[in-house]
């Protein structure tokens, strides 16, 4: 049974002094030390960023092999006309979208009991009232981060996916319509649809007299 | 313009991207709407929650040993 991604303290973080330049030479000289460098330094955020995606971590294992030997493989074409963080970032994205479709999909559940309803009128149905501080506050602790991780876990993946790349990764509008071959409108109105999803799972835990 | 249309417009208004003139409507209904505004403040804050996670998640997270190793072990050697 795969073992959970952990959560250590700190963690490996990329190495500023990491001479991208020089290892990108060496990686497209099939140097083997340069490739375990490269797996070593890069790796952690690129697994997290594959975990968001695929919501389990053994589908984020699965794309993290793909994508770094992908990498090996395509490195020889790679320019240098981005960073090597960027390139490494665009082929995760890539490869767990790529695995997302490939795979059987099981009907999606619908996110509409999730969203705001409204009266006739046009005025919402539910009074609301701002979370103010608290939710600041609750956030910062460890086991609310947490809470808002499986939250996002929860979302239909379709509009998972957008709400990773718009909010988490920080992808803009164009570049989510291209990885996720759909329109920019299609990715706005999911990514409105996701959050709101997610505002509703985290009411209980953000709103006032609830924490 | 009601709630409904509001909350329509909420992704291009946190974007910034509303185009001027609906912008102007917009936030003068939201000065008039309290609900809106806190409806405003919360999608806002679950944003903002989203993103806090998931860089605390990114920045702590450990690469299992066993997973570098098979990705090492999987690459096709290089010709020599």
């Amino acid at each position: 049974m795969p073992q959970t991604l952990d959560q250590g303290q700190g963690g490996q973080r990329p190495d500023p002094s990491v001479d991208e330049t020089d290892l990108l030479s060496r990686l497209r000289a099939g140097d083997d030390v340069a490739f375990e460098e490269l797996v070593r330094t890069y790796s952690p955020r690129l697994l997290a960023v594959a975990r968001r995606i695929m919501g389990t971590d053994e589908d984020a294992r699965d794309v993290i092999q793909d994508a770094f030997l992908n990498a090996f493989r395509s490195v020889k074409n790679f320019h240098g006309d981005a960073r090597l963080s960027t390139w490494l970032h665009r082929i995760v994205v890539n490869s767990a979208l790529m695995k997302l479709r490939t795979r059987k999909r099981k009907p999606e559940e619908s996110i509409e009991p999730l969203l705001p309803s409204f009266l006739a009128d046009g005025h919402y149905a539910e009074k609301f009232s701002s979370w103010g501080e608290q939710a600041d506050e609750a956030v910062s602790r460890t086991e609310t981060q947490e809470l808002v991780r499986g939250r996002i876990d929860e979302l239909p993946e379709s509009f998972r996916t957008v709400l990773v790349l718009r909010d988490i990764e920080g992808l803009d509008t164009e570049e989510a319509a291209r990885v996720l071959e759909t329109t920019p409108n299609a990715v706005k109105i999911r990514l409105h649809r996701a959050r709101a999803a997610l505002r509703t799972l985290l009411a209980p835990h953000l709103g006032r007299g609830e924490l | 313009m009601k709630c409904r249309e509001c909350d329509e417009f909420l992704v291009d208004y946190v974007a910034g991207e509303l185009p001027l003139d609906v912008l102007a409507t917009f936030e003068l209904h939201l000065s008039r709407c309290r609900n809106c505004r806190a409806y405003l403040d919360q999608y806002r804050a679950t944003i903002e929650a989203g993103k806090t996670a998931c860089d605390a998640y990114k920045a702590g997270l450990r690469m299992p040993e066993e997973l570098i190793q098979a990705i090492l072990a999987a690459k096709p050697k290089a010709p020599s």
